[in-house]
């Protein structure tokens, strides 16, 4: 649920990266972190378990430009991948304009893959979203490494509706912006349609 | 898309400041702003200068939604006001007519007593203000599928628009 603010001409969009735990979606955030200008950002804030593993989420806020006048900013969050932070994971959810699925090119990992995104699917749901309608965004990433899957075959299993995909390596900045600018984009094409 | 998109105008913007103004004064507190339950300031005053506000806005919109998470677990709608002490700040979170999030920084020249009484007042004037804006944004999307009426900046966005944007 964006928030338009007519008064000091700003929109700021909510835009949550998800996906299974390790999949990458903290290294996304830091990556753009880093790559991007101290004046564009604000902190990157992660609450993690002293071993570095998302505990509620990561959160980034990332001014993009303007549009029409109008100062956009957009608020990156990620969820906690593992199963069991589940209800942490539904409230991240909240208000959210976008979403990008970071999936792990990793044989073994296909399964969490689909676990998580049927997980998507189901707690969007329960805000009210469809995952068919909102701006969604397909991340496969760790393409570096041995055991990653075939594209062919990872989307057969994991594109949802035609959404636009991206291969990544998140570590190295690999397809990290044209994921972001992808899902911004879909963002402020549905803000055009209301 | 889900709910109806929270739109700010000038008048209510306005209005808002005012009521946040002065609330400050009276509980005499340090700063005062308002979040959006979804982690997006609205409004601040006070000594903000030195305050990361974006970051304050956002881990106190998840502040909320965990302890809501807390309430339905056992059983209650929610807890309608939070309250952290320190050795000097305190924090005092509110739920302002269901969706917005009051808070107010103060130290010692104030007292819990008193936020929470100024706090009670100026929650009926801003549940007030955001049924209004609430009202109009509904009024306005409804209007004609939206973007004519409600002149959407975005109306006619271009892809161009969008290139240039993440320009660094
Ligand atoms: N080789 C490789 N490692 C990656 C890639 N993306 C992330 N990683 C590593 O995978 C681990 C988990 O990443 P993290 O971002 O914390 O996963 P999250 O649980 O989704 O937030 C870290 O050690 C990252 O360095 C990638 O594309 N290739
Ligand atoms: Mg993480």
């Amino acid at each position: 649920m964006s928030f338009i603010n007519y008064s000091t001409r700003e929109i700021n969009c909510k835009i949550v990266y998800y996906g299974p735990g390790l999949c990458g979606k903290t290294t996304n955030l830091q990556y753009i972190y880093e790559k991007t200008n101290p004046a564009a950002k604000g902190k990157l804030i992660s609450l993690a378990t002293e071993t570095d593993r998302t505990l509620f989420f990561d959160f980034l806020p990332l001014d993009v430009g303007t549009v029409r006048g109008f100062k956009t900013r957009f608020h990156l969050y990620t969820v906690p991948g593992q199963v069991f932070y589940d209800a942490s994971r539904k409230l991240i959810l909240k208000g959210v304009d976008g979403v990008i699925f970071v999936a792990d090119s990793q044989e073994p990992r296909m399964d969490a893959n689909i676990e998580s995104l049927e997980n998507l699917e189901q707690n969007l749901l329960e805000h009210g979203f469809d995952l068919k309608v909102i701006p969604y965004v397909l991340q496969l990433n760790k393409r570096d490494l041995p055991t990653a899957v075939p594209v062919e075959e990872m989307l057969k299993s994991l594109r949802y509706k035609n959404e636009p995909y991206f291969e990544a390596i998140a570590p190295k900045g690999i397809g990290v912006f044209d994921t972001l600018k992808a899902c911004a984009k879909q963002i402020l094409i549905e803000l055009s349609k209301k | 898309m889900g709910a109806t998109d929270l739109i700010m105008y000038e008048e209510e913007f306005q209005k808002i400041k005012d009521v946040i103004s002065k609330l400050r004064v009276d509980a005499n507190a340090n700063v005062v702003f308002l979040v959006d339950k979804n982690g997006q300031q609205i409004a601040a005053t006070g000594d903000i200068e030195s305050l990361d506000t974006t970051s304050l806005a956002s881990l106190t919109a998840g502040n909320v939604a965990a302890t809501d998470g807390l309430a339905k677990l056992i059983g209650e709608k929610e807890f309608s006001v939070l309250f952290h002490e320190g050795e000097k700040d305190n924090i005092h979170i509110s739920i302002v007519g269901g969706r917005v999030i009051l808070v107010v920084i103060f130290d010692e020249r104030s007292s819990l007593g008193l936020v929470r009484l100024r706090v009670k007042r100026c929650s009926e004037d801003l549940t007030k203000i955001f049924d209004q804006i609430v009202e109009k944004s509904e009024k306005e999307q409804a209007k004609g599928g939206g973007a004519s009426a409600f002149e959407s900046p975005f109306a006619e966005i271009t892809d161009e628009d969008i290139d240039a944007l993440f320009k660094d």
